[in-house]
């Protein structure tokens, strides 16, 4: 009987062989947290009565939630987190600007293949894509984390997605996951791993690979783990050691050559339907950016669409690449100036507007598209707002049109 | 054994409707069980009476991994909630903060909103007014640190000590 990857990556951790269902203590390999979560990790610390953290060098804070900080209160809280950075020595302290912590640890090369890594933000499911087990928790929880170097897990079983096929013209991978989670539900996968895998996902680039794991949370996941490669070390600069399922589990095939263009529409992710259904939408803000696709292949991509086109008059383009590198790689390649030209604002690299505190807040009764990873109610703002969730292409084409609109016709 | 009035509501209650993200960035922690829920019901903090249970269907705190979510229903004083089940980070979150969180199927269609129930931690049962509902049980390391009050009162005296520091 074999084991999946997420099995053998905790049974090496535990040192002997688990299985799904077991509840074990495994030792964390990398931490990191956000200026959102820091402070109530700090006041725990401060609680549990714990004076130096387990290994500064194996944790990580990005600043990222409020970039700038746009409010006394969040400058006050973010003040706190880096003097906390400081007093501890961590070293691997990103401060205002750099970019989302999901971004910037593997940009970084701080993980590598067949880790086991926690981030006190929900989507630190993104690093499932580097071959590694990396899980989001509460602030609580990785205040524990720095004062032992230790967590306890419920060994998830897989749910082994394999998509095979190539996927055509203006059909991205945030098409295919919106379709998983169309097809697996918002629970569908909880307490699960999910492990994407198939020629689909092989042949794809890191970042979208990425884009494909950030969004295993929206399905209740751990996390959402892809084998590693030589991609996959390419982009971290890093070996690591490979894990691969070789173990009969849950499974569920797709053909990503015959999808189309989607979106989630607005008051839950699963609630997915064809781009073309919506066509006609009228929004009145398009948001290209986040964790889930503000890497230079997207603002490369939705620039594509937009060169030498304008914004339409009705609708504002706010474009927010994920990281500093991402935005200094687009702004050398002109990528920037086909924005600021087709009448786009550019913002600084963070969260940006998707947890709706800033930076492109929506008011009563107002639509987006965008190319973030949540359509809850209320999330980008007023209680009566509403988010379209779709790829950077049809986020680029729909902000032309002032509609939702199938990113094909500019193809 | 925890008794109180039911507050219903549905299936995959997220995170950013328990408390709006604009409220989070607050040095004055106190203004958080004031906006609990209102991304549902704008007025329910006002609503609550100490000791009232929440119930509501599957994937409850889905989302965000937001602390914040507890807390904020743990300070207006709901003392547990019961739902056919929970997302994973908001369930951990709930056991080290000491709220209770009873996982239990059926029960959305076993009671309605205002009347009392009677939940047996020990026991793992909901007592309802058309019968007894089994729980799932937590394992015994989750009951200890729910009945020490949470994760941080679970370090300072189960772990700290060992460690020496």
């Amino acid at each position: 009987m074999g084991s999946t990857a997420v099995e053998k990556i905790i049974s090496k951790s535990v040192g002997h062989r688990v299985k799904a269902g077991d509840f074990v203590e495994v030792s964390v390999d990398f931490a990191y947290f956000h200026d959102g979560t820091g402070p109530l990790i700090i006041d725990a610390l401060n609680e549990m009565g714990v004076k130096r953290i387990f290994d500064p060098n194996r944790v990580g804070i990005v600043f990222d939630h409020s970039v700038p900080p746009y409010s006394d209160q969040a400058a006050t809280l973010q003040a706190k987190v880096r003097r906390f950075a400081r007093e501890q020595g961590i070293s691997k302290f990103h401060d205002l600007g750099e970019g989302i912590c999901h971004q910037v640890i593997p940009e970084k090369g701080y993980v590598a293949p067949g880790m086991i890594v926690v981030g006190a933000d929900s989507h630190s499911c993104t690093l499932g894509a580097f071959g590694l087990f990396s899980t989001g928790m509460g602030a609580t929880d990785l205040a524990y984390i720095l004062a032992t170097g230790k967590t306890w897990l419920k060994v998830p079983e897989t749910l082994y997605i394999k998509c095979d096929g190539r996927l055509s013209k203006g059909v991205s991978s945030k098409d295919l996951i919106l379709e998983i989670v169309r097809i697996v539900g918002t629970d569908g996968a909880t307490y699960k791993a999910l492990e994407f895998a198939g020629e689909t996902v092989r042949s794809m680039s890191q970042s979208s690979r990425m884009t494909m794991s950030n969004m295993a949370v929206e399905m209740g996941a751990k996390t959402g783990f892809i084998e590693a490669d030589e991609k996959t070390i390419e982009f971290l600069g890093r070996d690591g050691e490979i894990f691969r399922t070789d173990a009969a589990v849950d499974s569920i095939t797709l053909d990503a050559s015959s999808l189309d263009p989607k979106v989630a529409c607005p008051g839950s992710v699963s609630n997915v339907k064809s781009v073309s259904e919506v066509e006609g939408q009228p929004i009145d803000q398009a948001f290209l950016g986040s964790c889930t696709n503000g890497r230079y292949e997207d603002l490369f991509e939705a620039a594509k669409i937009l060169r030498g086109k304008r914004v339409h008059r009705d609708t504002r383009l706010i474009v927010i690449p994920a990281s500093k590198s991402t935005y200094i790689k687009a702004q050398k390649e002109g990528i920037i100036d086909i924005f600021l030209e087709a009448g786009a604002i550019i913002g600084v690299t963070g969260c940006g507007p998707c947890l709706g505190v800033h930076m492109g807040v929506l008011g009563d009764n107002e639509v987006c598209v965008s190319t973030s990873n949540r359509n809850f109610i209320g999330r980008m703002g007023a209680r009566s707002s509403s988010v379209y969730l779709a790829s950077p292409q049809t986020v680029a084409a729909s902000a032309i049109n002032g509609q939702i609109t199938d990113p094909r016709r500019y193809i | 054994m925890i008794r109180g009035r039911v507050w219903k509501f549905g299936d995959d209650i997220d995170t950013d409707v328990i408390i709006p993200a604009k409220y989070l960035r607050s040095v004055d922690k106190s203004i958080w069980p004031k906006h609990v829920l209102e991304g549902l019901d704008p007025s329910f903090s006002s609503k609550i009476k100490p000791g009232d249970i929440i119930v509501a269907g599957k994937n409850f705190g889905c989302g965000s991994s937001r602390e914040q979510a507890v807390l904020a229903i743990k300070w207006a004083g709901i003392s547990a909630v019961v739902a056919e089940s929970f997302a994973r980070i908001f369930f951990r979150n709930g056991i080290n903060n000491g709220l209770p969180l009873i996982e239990c199927r059926g029960i959305s269609k076993a009671v309605n909103e205002g009347d009392f129930i009677e939940i047996d931690l020990e026991r793992g049962e909901v007592h309802t007014k058309q019968g007894v509902l089994k729980t799932s049980p937590l394992p015994p390391f989750l009951q200890d640190i729910l009945k020490i009050g949470g994760l941080v009162e679970y370090y300072k005296k189960k772990v700290s000590a060992n460690l020496g520091r």
